[in-house]
């Protein structure tokens, strides 16, 4: 289970969270929603371990995850897809995945996980050779995805999966979430998308410049008409 | 000095009447100078030949290290060069004072029109940071257009090519060969002149809307160019001041120290300034003076330590180079563990202190960071 | 000697030359590649490894024994210097990580001072690598041979790791993309002390294949090959391992083309011209020759 406990998180002298406290317990699927700018891929940034947090508690299953390195957070299981793809241009869609496997040991394991990778998403099976920037926006973010899952996750962050993506290709990387989801993946999920993540999502989360506005379940949050407002808000305090 | 950019005024900052500010405003610079000459003064009468050395040596060090930030600290256009304009600057200034009869002797292919005359030293010294901005202005429009680490490495490619062109252009650098016989006209007067005129210079501009522009610029270039700023034409003209005052500066060492080869204006002394630099904080000019004085200092303490020193307990054998290493591991410390430099990139702020220590109970002032 | 043959020679001279840039190149660019790092001080292994080598072979081990101990040396200078000087400043900006190599120049160079005196010393290759082999009127230095076999090889054994071992995978990811790479769980760590590794042991065979070519060495020897390997990289796009050796075999021929074409008055101006075409050559691509033509994203 991940907890974040009152975490203040700042760059400089930008403050990004305030006292965010959430939790994701194991088999979950937690939507993080917010504005642009809300905070939100800061916290998976905290979480990590890239940012520190400036102060409360962030641990998961019980380890201290602000005084753990990232490589150390990885191993734990926790594996943050960062927003905007990033996956590795140069390399092939292969040389992708075996990257997301690096610091596993078992090989027949690994060739087990990339098939079922290429299960998922067919299309990668096809450009397994392919260098990765020659794939599509769409493509890009399933071999994001499918690097994640290379790396074998507990806890599964995903950082804006539909960004910037048609709406068949949104529906279809939707789907491979639910399934993750089903297989009992733990998920964390940030999304603007705010239908989508809510319509797969257990609870969620509303951030609004750095703190938390909303809580609740997937259902409740659908119901609640200041959702709206937590992303308009954001609009007013900047004219 | 004080480093407050006041942009039309603060409302409400300052209640005193007009008057009482100007005579503020011109007090600290005039505190200053009178100051520093009061100094240089006492140094010119009472210091012996060693420590007049060092003073002129830590002026002329002012200068390019002033001139360096200009470019350097304000623009953000890491110049590893910079010993090239002062190497322009010297040889420059030199061959036009060099005296006739000498000129015949050791500069025996100048052309008539060099060759005949030997100018004195304030217009040698002006046509020099001129050449020296001249030669700029034709490598900057080149330069300017690149980024980070490859204007840096264009930079260094140009120090090549003035060192190149000085040891094989025997006909008017004398090559590889010493130039001597350089007339000593540098003074700690006419040195420190320069330097207070270069601080004043670099400074003024640090504060006025142009430093601003080039310092948004350096900071964030995609946000500057939205509002407008030319970002190559302020890059542009910094650069090429910034050159000038380092080719006035050449002129005045090689004034200083009579006799010089190309190998003076290479790697080491690039190195140098640019530690000085560092030290005191890019983009900080007071930080650049006392950066100055600091290496200057430490450094002679250490080539002075360097001849080796019997200490009747502690014998120290002659190490040459010792003091570069020592030199070369406190940078890498300052780079590691304060690397905005020991002011942090802002000037240290004098009416504000005298402010605070003369009216304690006055609400603090905001500081604006530069 | 014909014209075909002249050619042919300069050919090699200017392959020979070019191969040596080209070994010197890369470890410069393995490292900018992942750190954004131009380490200046990468000179100097070829110096610390020519040093360690004279000292064996004075001291009378033969020469493969020395070769191997100064390749040795530079490789751990290499890795030493990584590890006390540039991870301290991971994540530090572009300028202060130069200015920090130069400080390590500066180090080691005036340690070098200190230990071996400033005069160059005599470095004797055995006497196999100092033939000429003669065809018709061709005198190819046996050396120059060799350095091009010795960095064929090398190069074909790089471009293997590179694409088929997984820490050379990891190599390209993190130049790549660095957040993710260590996001990814790669030990990050591990890949750059591998770069390191890896550019200081080629530094280590170029300075010896330098410092027989030459026949002497001295503490300030490796200021010029850096700088050189410096330029190839720029020309090839600085980060790229196959623009690096481009750009050093382009350099290579340059510096020979040069010297051949230019009036024997202008001939000492040879480096001045090689820097000036590199200036010219960044005006019209900022980003050298196979340099990426991204500009910054917003």
């Amino acid at each position: 289970m991940l907890k974040l406990e009152s975490v203040d998180v700042a760059y400089g002298h930008v403050q990004a969270l305030t006292g965010v406290s959430i939790e994701v317990r194991d088999g979950e699927l937690v939507t993080l929603l917010g504005a642009n700018g809300a905070g939100k891929s800061s916290a998976l940034m905290t979480v990590s371990g890239i940012v520190r947090p400036k102060a409360g508690a962030l641990s998961y299953d019980g380890v201290d995850l602000s005084k753990t390195s990232p490589f150390d957070i990885v191993k734990l299981g926790v594996i943050h897809c960062p927003e905007g793809r990033r996956i590795f241009g140069g390399l092939t869609v292969q040389e992708n995945l075996r990257m997301g496997a690096m610091r596993r040991a078992d090989a027949p394991a690994v060739r087990r996980d990339m098939e079922w990778v290429y299960s998922l998403f067919p299309v990668l099976g096809q450009r397994r050779r392919q260098a990765g920037f020659t794939l599509s926006g769409g493509e890009q973010q399933m071999l994001a995805i499918s690097r994640a899952l290379m790396a074998e996750p507990r806890l599964l962050m995903l950082d804006e999966p539909s960004l910037g993506l048609a709406p068949l290709v949104v529906k279809a990387i939707f789907q491979v979430i639910r399934e993750l989801h089903r297989r009992g993946v733990t998920i964390l999920l940030v999304e603007q998308n705010v239908r989508q993540a809510l319509a797969v999502a257990d609870r969620g989360y509303v951030l609004v410049t750095g703190k938390i506005a909303l809580e609740g379940t997937g259902a409740d949050l659908r119901a609640r008409p200041e959702l709206e407002q937590a992303y308009l808000s954001t609009a007013k305090a900047h004219p | 000095m004080a480093m407050r950019a006041r942009a039309g005024g603060s409302p409400g900052a300052d209640p005193s009447p007009v008057g009482a500010r100007l005579l503020s405003r011109l007090l600290v610079p005039v505190v200053l100078l009178g100051g520093l000459a009061v100094a240089l003064g006492a140094v010119s009468l009472f210091a012996g030949d060693y420590l007049l050395r060092i003073v002129i040596i830590i002026g002329i060090n002012v200068i390019l290290v002033a001139a360096l930030n200009l470019s350097n600290g304000f623009t953000g256009v890491f110049s590893l060069g910079h010993v090239g304009f002062m190497a322009i600057g010297a040889y420059a200034a030199s061959i036009l004072t060099l005296p006739v009869h000498l000129k015949a002797v050791n500069l025996p292919d100048l052309p008539r029109w060099l060759g005949g005359a030997a100018l004195p030293f304030l217009p040698a010294t002006l046509i020099a940071g001129l050449i020296a901005m001249a030669v700029a202005l034709a490598v900057g429009l080149s330069l300017m257009r690149l980024k980070g680490a490859y204007i840096s490495v264009a930079t260094l490619g140009f120090l090549v090519i003035v060192q190149v062109i000085l040891v094989n252009w025997d006909a008017l650098t004398r090559g590889a060969r010493t130039f001597a016989g350089v007339p000593p006209y540098a003074t700690v007067w006419n040195v420190w002149i320069w330097a207070a005129l270069t601080v004043y210079a670099v400074w003024r501009i640090g504060a006025s809307a142009f430093g601003r522009d080039m310092r948004g610029a350096r900071d964030n270039e995609i946000a500057a160019q939205s509002l407008g700023v030319s970002v190559l034409r302020s890059r542009l003209l910094a650069f090429c001041l910034s050159a000038f005052l380092t080719g006035v500066a050449g002129s005045l060492w090689a004034h200083f120290i009579t006799s010089f080869s190309p190998k003076s204006f290479f790697f080491t002394q690039a190195f140098s300034i640019i530690t000085m630099l560092v030290i005191g904080g890019l983009g900080s000019v007071s930080g650049s003076v006392i950066g100055v004085v600091l290496i200057t200092v430490f450094s002679e303490l250490l080539r002075n330590a360097e001849r080796g020193f019997d200490l009747g307990f502690l014998r120290l054998p002659p190490l040459y180079g010792a003091s570069q290493i020592i030199m070369a591991v406190l940078f890498i410390l300052v780079i590691v563990f304060r690397p905005a430099g020991l002011l942090g990139g802002r000037e240290i702020d004098v009416r504000g202190i005298l402010r605070r220590v003369t009216a304690p109970r006055r609400e603090k002032p905001k500081e604006e960071d530069l | 000697m014909s014209g075909g043959e002249l050619l042919l020679q300069q050919l090699i001279n200017a392959v020979s030359v070019g191969s040596l840039y080209a070994l010197m190149a890369i470890g410069l660019a393995m490292v900018f590649g992942i750190l954004r790092l131009i380490n200046f001080a990468h000179g100097d292994l070829i110096m610390v490894g020519s040093y360690v080598a004279l000292l064996l072979m004075v001291a009378g081990l033969p020469f493969l024994v020395a070769a191997a101990a100064g390749i040795a040396a530079s490789t751990i200078a290499g890795l030493v210097m990584e590890r006390v000087a540039y991870r301290p400043l991971r994540g530090a900006h572009e300028i202060a990580m130069l200015l920090t190599s130069f400080s390590v120049t500066i180090f080691l160079e005036n340690l070098a001072i200190i230990l071996f005196r400033p005069t160059s010393r005599p470095f004797a290759a055995p006497a196999v690598l100092r033939g000429v082999i003669e065809m018709g009127q061709l005198r190819v230095a046996g050396l120059d041979l060799i350095a091009i076999a010795i960095a064929a090889v090398l190069l074909l054994g790089l471009t293997l790791f590179v694409k088929r071992t997984t820490i050379g995978i990891a190599m390209r990811a993190a130049s790549q993309d660095l957040l993710a790479a260590r996001l990814m769980g790669i030990n990050v760590n591990a890949v750059i002390a591998t770069a390191f590794a890896i550019g200081s042991l080629l530094a280590g065979v170029v300075g010896l294949l330098w410092s027989a070519r030459v026949g002497k060495i001295d503490p300030l020897m490796g200021f010029n090959p850096v700088l050189k390997a410096f330029v190839a990289s720029v020309i090839g796009g600085l980060g790229s391992l196959p623009g690096a050796v481009i750009g050093a075999y382009v350099l290579g021929g340059l510096e020979i083309l040069l010297q051949g074409l230019l009036p024997s008055a202008l001939t000492p101006y040879r480096d001045a011209f090689v820097f000036a075409i590199l200036i010219a050559l960044l005006l019209f691509r900022p980003n050298g020759i196979l340099g990426s033509t991204e500009r910054e994203k917003i």
